[in-house]
């Protein structure tokens, strides 16, 4: 199983209130993933229609006596340039002034033992074991601001039940995705993906592997929609996806469609859940389209 | 005629809400009932043998009306998955779109989805009608055994894959047809029965409007010359 919801708001009114809207989403969705929960927020500076203001990084630390300021200030002083770090439980955020790529290389050569939960200008990425509820108020999502949001419950088939094997997986700047199903060939794409596209993995999760392929299809030009036409050549198996971008939101299913989703959206928003019950307290929804997405169709919004 | 009103947002939960209508807290047989804030439930009005109205107000999830035998279920707005799945008689209709699977392996009674139906439409379908006011993805009708599934708008690919005795009247066009589905010819008593049956669903189309399909009868019939297979 596994459930999945996305959030993206069309009027940046709502902005304020977007981890209000979707934090009962995700908890929704406890009965299709008790494992594990994670979401993805888009936010901050670079936030959607803006330029991004630098790079930002979202870290994992197992260990709670992490002295991330003193980690901030290591990095600022071989960037260059200024770096803040804002701790929220296991993880912490890291904004600087330069690229992500030169912090992820940073973190990569001083401590590999930290884990990169995502990389970006505006993406950040929390996700932990347990129920969706305690992952949520362990991170206070109700009270996240932002533009966008995508989260899943994870009941685990082809990995561990750990923080890592958690979703949303982010393997490229502001990209993540969320995978209901389970791929068939991730391991000779994997390989495909690591020889002519030299990416790095961290888990054995074959979701990950999906969203390489999207970093992979992007990094060579391709628009999200272009990406997530390909994929369906690409990718063999069961899927649902959800993929976030810094300024976009897109739904794939595969072309049999046995994985739950439904869309539903009004002039304000467009979700997507597993299940219907995820949107049912929406503002707006008993007005909104509610729809089953095709199979094998790509649905983008936002200007991804 | 007044109807009983059952809240889901106030302390009924979907048990309670089903046994109630279900007449195990006492006899509901022409009664009426008014479903509010359905919120998404699943399995809601599952499993009603009673002559019993319910018109619930606002989406449900998933195996509405799974199981329906007398009942007459309305539901005001979208359907999840296997909606009416099973039905053995009575009616179940949604004005808005049902996802995947809706009327699965029904069995008689009548459903009507007034927007589009998802993939696998009346899959398995052993007499119930379906009358889709939009259009059907991918495998509807896919080994229908008996009934009739009418889809005003479209279909997509795979209609009526292994079809058996189940018939298809389709107004738009198929993306392709399934193994064993072809177009039929249709003759005055089709238009007789499908003028009837639309009028039951309470959509004006004139019959002559529709195309029917059904088995080529080819694939499940056992032939000879196939002993090698077996």
């Amino acid at each position: 199983m596994c459930g999945i919801v996305g959030l993206y708001l069309k009027n940046p009114e709502r902005r304020s209130q977007l981890g209000a809207l979707f934090s009962p989403m995700l908890e929704e969705m406890t009965g299709r993933g008790p494992d594990s929960a994670g979401f993805a927020v888009y936010r901050g500076a670079g936030e959607a229609d803006a330029p991004p203001a630098g790079g930002k990084l979202t870290l994992y630390s197992p260990a709670d006596w992490e002295d991330w300021d003193a980690l901030a200030h290591a990095m600022a002083e071989r960037l260059g340039a200024p770096v803040t770090a804002s701790r929220n439980a296991s993880h912490a955020v890291l904004s600087a002034a330069a690229p992500s790529q030169a912090m992820r290389d940073w973190v990569a050569a001083n401590r590999p033992d930290l884990r990169i939960m995502s990389a970006g200008s505006t993406l950040e990425i929390y996700k932990e074991v347990g129920l969706p509820r305690a992952v949520l108020e362990r991170f206070g999502a109700p009270q996240m601001a932002g533009s966008h949001m995508i989260g899943h419950t994870r009941m685990a088939t082809e990995s561990a039940v750990t923080t890592e094997g958690a979703h949303p997986f982010n393997t490229g700047d502001d990209l993540c995705l969320v995978h209901n199903g389970s791929l068939s060939n991730h391991h000779a794409l994997k390989r495909r993906l690591a020889r002519e596209g030299g990416l790095a993995f961290q888990t054995e999760n074959d979701s990950e592997v999906a969203a390489g392929y999207l970093t992979w299809r992007l990094a060579q030009g391709a628009a999200l929609e272009d990406a997530l036409e390909a994929a369906l050549k690409d990718l063999d198996g069961f899927y649902t996806f959800a993929v976030g971008t810094r300024n976009g939101f897109a739904v794939l299913r595969d072309p049999i469609a046995c994985k739950p989703a439904v869309l539903a959206e009004t002039d304000d928003w467009v979700a997507m859940a597993s299940e219907y019950r995820s949107l049912a307290r929406l503002p707006g929804v008993e007005r909104a389209a509610v729809w089953e997405p095709k199979p094998a169709t790509v649905y983008v919004w936002g200007t991804a | 005629m007044s109807s009983d009103v059952i809240d889901l947002a106030g302390a009924a939960d979907v048990r309670a809400a089903n046994r109630r209508l279900q007449g195990r807290q006492g006899a509901v047989a022409g009664g009426r009932f008014e479903v509010l804030n359905p919120g998404g439930a699943h399995a809601l009005a599952a499993g009603l043998m009673d002559d019993v109205e319910v018109v619930i107000r606002g989406p449900v999830g998933y195996y509405c009306a799974g199981m329906n035998k007398n009942a007459t279920v309305r539901i005001e707005g979208a359907a999840g998955v296997g909606l009416a799945e099973n039905i053995m008689s009575g009616e179940v209709r949604v004005t808005g779109n049902a996802s995947q699977s809706a009327g699965a392996s029904g069995h008689g009674g009548l459903v009507v989805i007034e927007g589009d139906a998802a993939s696998r439409c009346g899959i398995s379908m052993k007499g119930v009608d379906i009358v889709v006011g939009g259009s059907v993805g991918h495998n509807s009708a896919f080994m229908a055994q008996a009934g009739r599934l009418v889809i005003c708008g479209d279909a997509e690919d795979g209609l009526g894959d292994s079809i058996y005795e189940a018939q298809i009247f389709l107004r738009g066009a198929a993306k392709g047809l399934g193994a064993d589905c072809v177009e039929k010819e249709m003759r005055p008593e089709h238009e007789v029965q499908l003028a009837e049956l639309l009028a039951r669903a309470g959509i004006d189309l004139p019959a002559s409007a529709f195309r029917r399909y059904g088995s080529a009868r080819s694939l499940y019939n056992f032939k000879v010359d196939n002993i090698g297979a077996y």
